[in-house]
């Protein structure tokens, strides 16, 4: 059984700086990977380079093709939603099953149209006249309808209210997602789709800081809340970061033994923007 | 579509779809801009009528047609020459038309493969299973031939229309038309010269096609002024050093072929050369047999054979080759 994608030493840079530093990580069938990274980690390029939209060098190999040689077949198994404005503002909603359907070996237009009829979306409307979160609803319901293997989501949500975040991804989790599809998500909005996630891949100035199932970080990771009393016993066990409030300490500790850490004080499971924000310490310094 | 509910797609049926694409992008541009002018035409020419029922005036000349001639009695040698004008007229009202036609697809494939980049919609059109060669060649079909066969179907409207209005003031005049203003024989013979055009035009605008072309999928920004000025400032810098002394050529051979075939190969009938045009001007006892010479298929068959046209063919595709090269990882610009 081969990976979903599988990169070695993945590398591109851009004049003297590196997007991408010699990544490597590989992404199994049936799991739903959240690619976290402040701007600028290489986040989107490493996205380029698995839809075989930038070249790069290293190995790369997407459900076994190489994504610069054989992306037209590629995409016949991938499917992406880049962000939330790139439909075409002149296309009619008509026009877009139309030309899906006639391009895509593995589009339903049939349940494209079901999942259009839960929106208020009309056939004739042009993709200008409609709203951001109803241009998000007819991107999903066409990305949604294609029976593909891996579908890749850049920032899908960016800039919709709450409750357009909230149904498309619920959408796609009871409408989409079964273990023969594999999502691979990079949002800033990390807190709304953790508990969505199966595994974590944490980028920083080009390498992998983090590649972890979401059991693995529950096993690894530790919050602590500790009194001031305790607060260098704590210092001691060499936390990855800590921060104040109410005159208690917060430490987040990686892989030290979860009894010992209880004496210290009350024990938390961190967010995912937690680990986050003290994996990437220091990125804009 | 079976009953996995999948779709059977064929490679004619993608590159088909992207043309429609095409269509359905610039339909302003391929079908409405003809028909209009076409309209607009046909609104002047009516007006003209009218003015020239209201004021009586005997010898008013439309198109090169002399109405009086219409609301009389004619002999065989008096239609033959009527017929002649005729021809003449009716292909020379298309004029605008082409100028437009020019224009349009001018614009069209300096933005075919930027402005789905500068409005990020590339991303989509690239989410889907299509090959950059594919999607390329779907946007020269849709300059070359379909953007050129609206144009010519506006030119038959046109000269339906004002068909109809010179019949209807004929009439009006009590004389019956129809047997010499609809010669079945002529009109068909005129259609099916109009459709030989267009792959003839298209060839020979395939050097400008792939230059524009491939500006359009180069520039990050501003595909325009790359596209227009980098062959004006070449030329200049030629004509400055008369640099093709060395090669015993004058800088004009340089304007005209490199600079003017980049640019304006994609003016219809631009193959036609001066001198061939020139001779009109010495057949003016009878324009129609001139004209007809001239878009003979004798002649319109030894521009493929010259090696002006041959290498610009050559040209273009070479240029629409690297334009696809580019499409390949090109996904960004600046709007």
């Amino acid at each position: 059984m081969s990976a979903v994608v599988q990169a070695r030493d993945l590398t591109k840079r851009y004049g003297n700086t590196a997007a991408l530093d010699g990544v490597s990580f590989q992404i199994e069938s049936g799991r739903i990977v959240g690619l976290v990274g402040p701007n600028g980690a290489g986040k989107t390029t490493a996205l380029k380079a698995i839809l075989g939209l930038a070249e790069f060098d290293g190995q790369l190999s997407v459900l076994g093709l190489n994504p610069r040689t054989q992306r037209t077949e590629l995409m016949q198994q991938v499917c992406f939603i880049a962000d939330v404005a790139v439909l075409p503002r002149w296309l009619r909603v008509g026009e877009a099953l139309d030309f899906v359907g006639g391009v895509h070996p593995r589009f339903s237009r049939e349940k494209c149209e079901k999942l259009l009829a839960r929106t208020k979306i009309k056939p004739t409307q042009r993709v200008r006249e409609l709203s951001k979160g109803m241009i998000v609803q007819l991107h999903l319901a066409l990305v949604m309808a294609i029976d593909a293997k891996l579908l890749i989501l850049d920032e899908p949500t960016l800039g919709l209210d709450i409750l357009y975040r909230k149904e498309f991804y619920n959408t796609l989790l009871s409408d989409y997602f079964d273990e023969q599809k594999t999502i691979l998500v990079t949002t800033h909005q990390i807190e709304e789709i953790e508990h969505i996630l199966t595994d974590l891949l944490f980028i920083k100035e080009g390498r992998i800081v983090l590649d972890a199932t979401m059991d693995d970080v529950g096993e690894r990771f530790a919050e602590v809340m500790v009194n001031p009393d305790k607060a260098d016993a704590a210092r001691a066990l060499k936390p990855l970061y800590e921060r104040q409030i109410f005159g208690k300490s917060i430490f987040l500790f990686d892989g030290i033994d979860k009894t010992r850490l209880a004496e210290l004080g009350e024990l938390h499971k961190p967010s995912v923007a937690d680990l986050f924000v003290a994996t990437m310490k220091g990125t804009y310094a | 579509m079976n009953t996995s509910g999948m779709n059977t797609i064929t490679p004619t049926g993608k590159f088909l779809w992207q043309v429609r694409r095409e269509y359905w992008e610039h339909r302003g541009g391929f079908l409405w801009t003809p028909l209009i002018i076409a309209a607009v035409m046909l609104a002047f020419v009516a007006m003209g009528i009218i003015l020239a029922e209201i004021n009586v005036r005997e010898n008013f000349n439309l198109n090169g047609i002399h109405l009086n001639q219409l609301a009389s009695h004619l002999d065989a040698d008096a239609v033959a020459k009527l017929q002649g004008a005729l021809d003449v007229a009716l292909l020379s009202m298309g004029l605008p038309i082409r100028i437009a036609l020019f224009v349009v697809v001018f614009f069209y494939a300096l933005g075919a493969l930027y402005n789905d980049r500068a409005d990020r919609s590339v991303l989509f059109w690239k989410s889907l299973p299509l090959s950059d060669t594919q999607s390329v060649l779907a946007k020269v079909a849709a300059g070359l031939i379909i953007a050129p066969a609206f144009a010519a179907l506006g030119m038959i409207a046109l000269q339906l229309g004002f068909l109809i209005l010179l019949s209807l003031y004929a009439a009006l005049h009590g004389i019956n038309a129809l047997p010499y203003l609809w010669s079945p024989t002529h009109l068909v013979a005129m259609w099916v010269k109009l459709a030989v055009l267009i792959p003839v035009n298209a060839l020979w605008a395939l050097p400008t096609m792939g230059w524009l072309l491939l500006c359009s999928s180069y520039a990050r920004s501003k595909p325009f002024l790359w596209a227009v000025m980098l062959p004006i400032l070449a030329g200049v810098l030629v004509s400055w050093v008369q640099l093709m002394n060395a090669f015993d050529l004058h800088s004009g051979f340089f304007w005209r072929h490199i600079v003017g075939r980049a640019l304006l190969s994609l003016i219809p009938e631009s193959w036609l050369s001066l001198s061939s045009l020139k001779a009109l001007d010495h057949a003016s006892d009878d324009p129609g047999l001139a004209i007809g010479n001239l878009l003979s298929f004798g002649n319109i068959a030894d521009q493929f054979a010259s090696p002006n046209f041959l290498i610009g063919v050559a040209a273009g595709v070479v240029m629409i080759a690297a334009a696809i090269w580019l499409r390949r990882s090109r996904v960004e610009a600046y709007a």
